[in-house]
């Protein structure tokens, strides 16, 4: 067996590759913040306190849309529930821990440390295997909150005629890239856009987000049955 | 809500997400099914996101013509298709989208 250090260190070499697109998001993050009217303080805050790039962009979306402050919890919740998908999958591995490291781990469970960590937890049955994890996700809370950081000092700097609020939609589409080329992924992609812009001005209190999240997952599951049936 | 407040419990429910299934629930209750369509999630809402802020204007008006990011994000989205890389879509999309506005 490895010892804890090797495998949290293990961690931190594997999510590493992943981190590159995570330096421009995080500067994006920390310019729009300010740009949209929080405090550096509050935009630091948010990086550490929901530690979740995607649903912090979708809050500042809609807080400078004038949403309310429900229907922003609500959409930062749709936005991350791919995370019960994570926790589901990894918790075969994590269930003869002691709750405290749970409380730990749970924090640590982002998008990029789960992808890599999940390959090997499954590889490996050592009972230390979850220190992968740990390190994979303090990798990534580093380059994020100190990307949010340089982004809040780089904000003041950068003209607003660069228009860099478009780094936005760009930073989603490239999170789907892989998806365009999944039928199914496509429509899902095209229904759920279609409603949000079409409905952005008539859903009531800016739901549009989960409105059009909700009619996409309808699709994905009508769409994944047909195909089910048909085979 | 206080800036703060919002915060706070935007927070707290994604800590939830991630810890719920983790600590709370069996995997017994989470089947394939569910599964399948939770992986299905981040092309479910992220359109909601990238949709509106490219075809309609600061007014919240469907804007078609003369709009350089829908050539931009076409751009990015066909880089991005061949690369699979995140970078290259991102700085693609803005190297599009500023040679159409300051050069063109």
């Amino acid at each position: 067996m490895k010892s804890n250090l090797k495998v949290f260190l293990k961690g931190i070499l594997d999510v590493s590759p992943l981190m590159i697109p995570v330096v421009p998001f995080g500067l994006i993050f920390g310019v729009l913040a300010i740009d949209v009217g929080f405090s550096p303080l509050e935009t630091m805050g948010m990086s550490l306190i929901v530690f979740g790039g995607a649903s912090q962009i979708v809050l500042l979306q809609l807080f400078s849309g004038g949403a309310s402050s429900l229907v922003i919890i609500s959409s930062v919740g749709a936005v991350n529930s791919r995370h019960l998908l994570y926790g589901a999958v990894v918790s075969e591995h994590l269930s003869d821990l002691k709750l405290i490291w749970k409380i730990i781990i749970s924090y640590f469970l982002i998008d990029q440390a789960y992808a890599i960590s999940n390959e090997y937890l499954k590889k490996n049955k050592d009972h230390n295997r979850y220190f992968h994890l740990v390190g994979a996700g303090a990798t990534c809370w580093v380059i994020w909150q100190s990307t949010t950081f340089l982004g809040i000092i780089l904000g003041a700097a950068i003209p607003e005629k660069l228009g860099l609020s478009f780094a936005v939609p760009l930073t989603f589409l490239a999170l789907l890239v892989n998806d365009f080329r999944k039928f199914i992924n496509v429509i899902v992609i095209i229904v759920s856009g279609l409603v949000a812009t079409f409905g952005y001005n008539y859903i009531p209190f800016k739901a549009y987000a989960i409105v059009a999240g909700l009619t996409g997952l309808i699709a994905a599951m009508i769409l994944t049955k047909m195909i089910k049936t048909n085979e | 809500m206080s800036n703060w407040a919002l915060i706070i419990y935007c927070g707290l429910i994604t800590y939830l997400t991630r810890f719920s299934m983790i600590a709370l629930i069996k995997k017994e209750m989470f089947n394939d099914r569910i599964r399948e369509v939770l992986s299905y999630v981040p092309s479910a809402i992220f359109p909601a996101i990238i949709f509106p802020a490219i075809f309609l204007d600061n007014s919240g008006s469907i804007l078609i013509e003369d709009n350089s990011k829908i050539m931009a994000a076409l751009i990015a989205a066909l880089i991005g298709i061949f690369s699979r890389s995140i970078i290259a879509t991102i700085f693609s999309g803005l190297a599009s989208y500023w040679f159409l506005i300051f050069v063109v």
